[in-house]
């Protein structure tokens, strides 16, 4: 049963992450690239009837055209519909970070459709969500993968050798689990040069989360290791042999693949909202590249907040995923009960 | 009369202390007014007549620091003490020439190098002192001493040498100037005279400092201006009450000011400021964002937005053209070329598409810059500096004839290279508290980009820009803004002379670094001696000529002024020189109905 619902949460979220993964197959337009003439465009409304009442096979949308004496307020020009076009050939990206393609899943030519508005600079709201997601979901899954290393590492040298080094790593984690990750961050940031690149910029967030976030994880494996290594089956295998390398990878790791595998579902998106935290107060991603925290500083603005809902949209796009993580973590955890309820069943003699 | 009343005055501030009662101190002194008027020459100011009382509510960006003119560097401590202390020759906010204030009328000496200045008859401070030739003269002193670090000095050294006052007679003062200065008389703009009764005791013991700080009781602290202080909440409000001995009247012989109190609120973000004006918490409101503008403009609940045109801020983009020697790391030598070659300065100015940055930024409410001198300041900018449009073609031109070329890199798109072949990449700073210069900066690179320019926008702290900028000189390029207090072209002299601390591209310089630059000191100084307008005028206009020419600073875009005021506020005249918003607050009223519901 559990395994069931753990492999339904899994397809969600593969599929979720699927669209992001093809952000540059979905997204109509470059994310960076700016349209002077339409800053915060409002959703632009696709049409399949027309104002005569008739229908269109092709979806159409009208362009936008400034309302008398205003600077930001656009309405429909309904004298001109433009027609949509799938598989349109656009802006140049590589499919999945290294395909070269041209190839956009739908397009328009000359005047450019808008599905999520646009925002100061006149940038694609839409493109941005899914690019900006890529940056945002890659950063939370290799934050936790890092994280993961370092904890399940420290984790099992404490757990497994003891003595001074178990309390030594211990207290270590108590203490980065007592500072507050944020401003331990603000701190990192601030000791870092000055021009960095986008993609330093995005790494360098991977690896302060990672240092910061380790110290869950590890008490948690430790305290696997620590039952793991009084088993049964470990003391039997110890006393054919078996040497500490041995022991660690055949009995006392395997051990803890399911709290590390929970661990990953909780983390995931608990580091994608920080690298959003930090994006949304300017310490990580740099602008123009897109993240969702990048997308939601200009909600900073108050003007912003209360005149261009669209805006906020970016929030609107990580409650899936949020959701879908909950999910799996949940499912995981469940497994890994029933998993221990088979255990101890299977190792009582009655 | 007077002189008994002054003495009589005196021992009843001594007992004040005791009594603790600001309503028994009031009633002498409102006599005193009373009795004194047929011998006070009162500034008769044109304008509407309103009647008398009720308060005005408006807000500061962050808590004063101080009231002392002396001391006061930042901005909100100068607005609360522009309502309170009073100048000898003041200008106009609105027709931005100069006018008497406590001086009644004044005289320039044919060489240029006398002013002879008259006060008027009656003056008093805000604690019913008169005012006098010796406050005057005291108030010099006390500037010109170098161990008080007047913020004033640097303004009244003149030709190397300081301002020297000489006393006539109790009202009439002469001031000797080493070299003629340009429309000196604008130099007495903002020049509070301070009350030598208060100040002379601090002064002889060093401890001026100590003085007229917020902390010190109401009654040790004095001004000529329209307002005194009656309470002060830290971190809250500042409360200042009507200066009953005020020099001005209107044409109805009523004496200003008409508002019984003016309240500064404590509101430390514009989007709170915002946010208190719209619900009817704040009377005034100015230094607003376009965006925000257009939020209260949209809405109409008994206020009305103000569009008062261009101000003086110019906002400029500049290259780091310092020197920077052989400590340079190679990198750093190789832009610095490219920065330093005036082909690649103009070639990013013609990339540059100002209209987008009025358009994005300032939503309109703005006016693109090829100059320092904004449209707003109608009498000194030079119309005939040429606005070219945005053209990369030309840009293109500009940088092939510099040596720069384009090779394609891996992903098939032109990079721009220089003469041995390295990428042309560069960084922008921005301060990180200034949203419309961020967006500026991510405007310019963009357009940079079709260029083949790869340009990073790092937005940091303030303090550590400017510390870059003007001290560590660890930088490539940066977006910053200035803005003028006057329109005069002598208040950015700090920013042209190549001597000049503010002279942001290349500060503080030994000698001018280009033949242009000192083609620019020489100007500037000529223009110090010109007599005439149209002779200085001139003489700026190549100023900005060559500017405009050498590109040192890339201008981009002014901001418009913009404010609001509740319907109820009468003679809203919001100018583009500071203070917005309170340069009439002595005229400002309260329609009739308001004044009676605020009794």
């Amino acid at each position: 049963m559990p395994r069931g619902r753990i492999l339904r949460w899994l397809i969600v979220l593969g599929g979720l992450h699927l669209l992001v993964a093809c952000a540059g197959f979905l997204a109509p337009y470059d994310p960076i690239q700016q349209d002077r003439e339409h800053p915060y465009l409002a959703p632009t409304r696709v049409h399949l009837v027309d104002a005569q009442g008739q229908l269109h096979l092709r979806p159409f949308f009208y362009g936008p055209r400034l309302k008398d004496g205003s600077f930001d307020q656009f309405e429909e020009d309904t004298s001109k519909p433009i027609p949509t076009h799938f598989f349109a050939s656009g802006a140049r990206y590589k499919l999945l970070g290294f395909l070269p393609c041209k190839v956009h899943l739908f397009g328009t030519a000359g005047t450019r459709l808008y599905l999520m508005g646009s925002d100061g600079l006149g940038r694609d709201q839409f493109s941005r969500i899914l690019y900006g997601g890529q940056i945002s979901l890659l950063s939370g899954l290799l934050g936790a993968v890092f994280t993961l290393l370092m904890g399940a590492l420290i984790g099992t040298l404490a757990g497994f050798f003891g003595g001074w080094r178990d309390s030594l790593l211990m207290r270590l984690a108590e203490l980065f689990l007592a500072l507050p990750w944020l401003y331990l961050l603000f701190a990192l940031r601030a000791f870092l040069p000055l021009t960095v690149s986008p993609l330093k910029a995005f790494l360098l967030v991977i690896v302060g989360l990672a240092t910061v976030g380790w110290a869950r994880p590890a008490r948690l494996v430790r305290g696997v290791v620590l039952s793991a290594k009084e088993r049964d089956f470990v003391r039997a295998a110890r006393g054919f042999g078996a040497g500490n390398g041995y022991l660690l990878r055949h009995h006392i790791v395997p051990e803890t693949s399911s709290v590390l595998l929970t661990q990953a579902a909780i983390l995931v998106p608990q580091f994608v909202l920080a690298e959003m935290t930090l994006s949304f107060l300017g310490l990580g991603i740099p602008e123009p590249a897109p993240s969702w925290g990048n997308l939601l500083a200009s909600l900073q603005q108050f003007s912003v907040l209360v005149s261009y809902w669209w805006m906020y949209l970016p929030a609107v796009a990580i409650v899936p995923f949020v959701v879908g993580y909950q999910g799996l973590a949940n499912a995981l955890h469940l497994d890994e009960a029933a998993e221990k309820i088979e255990v101890q069943r299977g190792g009582d003699p009655s | 009369m007077i002189q008994e009343c002054a003495i009589f005055l005196r021992r009843w501030i001594g007992i004040g202390v005791f009594l603790a009662s600001a309503a028994l101190l009031l009633l002498p002194t409102a006599a005193i007014s009373q009795q004194s008027d047929s011998n006070r020459e009162l500034l008769v100011v044109p304008g509407e007549i309103g009647p008398t009382g009720g308060r005005a509510v408006v807000s500061l960006r962050a808590e004063p620091k101080t009231l002392n003119p002396l001391t006061a560097m930042d901005a909100p401590s100068r607005e609360v003490i522009g309502a309170m202390q009073a100048d000898l020759i003041h200008i106009n906010r609105a027709t931005q020439l100069t006018e008497p204030a406590m001086a009644k009328s004044w005289k320039v000496s044919p060489d240029g190098l006398q002013y002879t200045l008259v006060l008027r008859k009656g003056l008093r401070f805000s604690d019913g002192q008169p005012l006098d030739a010796d406050d005057v003269v005291f108030t010099m002193r006390v500037y010109l001493d170098e161990s008080v670090h007047a913020t004033q000095r640097d303004l009244l050294i003149v030709g190397g040498k300081p301002i020297a006052v000489r006393k006539v007679d109790a009202w009439t003062l002469v001031f000797q100037l080493a070299k003629p200065y340009g429309a000196g008389e604008r130099l007495f703009d903002g020049l509070a005279i301070l009350p030598r009764h208060l100040l002379e005791k601090p002064y002889q013991e060093g401890k001026l400092g100590q003085a007229g700080t917020l902390a010190t009781p109401t009654n040790q602290w004095a001004g000529a201006g329209p307002y005194r202080l009656k309470e002060y909440t830290p971190g809250q409000k500042l409360v200042l009450e009507r200066n009953p001995f005020y020099w001005k009247a209107d044409a109805k012989g009523n004496s200003l000011p008409y508002l019984d109190e003016l309240i500064f609120l404590i509101v430390p973000s514009a989007d709170a400021q915002v946010l208190r004006f719209q619900s009817g918490e704040m009377d005034l409101i100015s230094r607003l964002g376009a965006e925000n503008f257009s939020v209260l403009s949209r809405q109409q609940r008994g206020f009305t937005m103000t569009d008062a045109g261009p101000g003086l801020e110019y906002n400029f983009l500049f290259f780091n053209l310092n020197d920077l020697g052989e400590k340079a790391s190679p990198e750093m030598t190789r832009k610095s070329k490219w920065f330093r070659d005036v082909k690649f300065r103009q070639a990013v100015s013609t990339a540059i598409d100002r209209e987008a940055i009025v358009r994005l930024i300032y939503q309109g409410r703005g006016a693109a810059l090829w100059g320092p001198v904004t449209p707003g300041n109608r009498r000194w900018v030079n119309s005939s500096i040429p606005h070219p449009a945005r053209s990369l073609d030309h840009a293109r031109a500009l940088l092939k004839e510099a040596g720069f070329s384009w090779k394609n890199d891996a992903n098939g798109e032109p990079n721009l290279v220089d003469a041995e072949g390295k990428a042309v990449e560069f960084s922008i700073l921005t301060s990180s508290s200034n949203a419309d210069r961020t967006k500026m900066a991510a405007i310019i690179q963009d357009d940079l980009k079709e260029l083949g320019m790869k340009v990073q926008v790092v937005p940091l702290e303030f303090r550590s820009l400017i510390d870059r900028v003007t001290q560590t000189k660890e930088y490539e390029a940066c977006v910053l803004g200035l803005a003028s207090f006057d329109a005069d072209p002598n208040s950015d002299l700090n920013v042209w002379l190549s001597s000049g601390g503010t002279h942001l591209w290349n500060p503080s310089q030994a000698h001018p670094a280009t033949p242009w630059e000192a083609e620019i000191d020489s100007l500037m100084e000529q223009q110090l001696d010109a007599p005439s307008f149209d002779q200085r005028k001139k003489l700026y206009d190549r100023v900005q000529q060559i500017l405009a020419d050498y590109q040192p600073m890339i201008f981009l875009a002014s901001p418009d002024i913009l404010t609001g005021a509740k319907n109820t506020i009468g003679n809203f005249h919001p100018a583009v020189l500071e203070p917005y918003v309170l340069w009439n607050v002595e005229q400002l009223y309260l329609h009739n109905e308001q004044v009676n519901a605020a009794r």
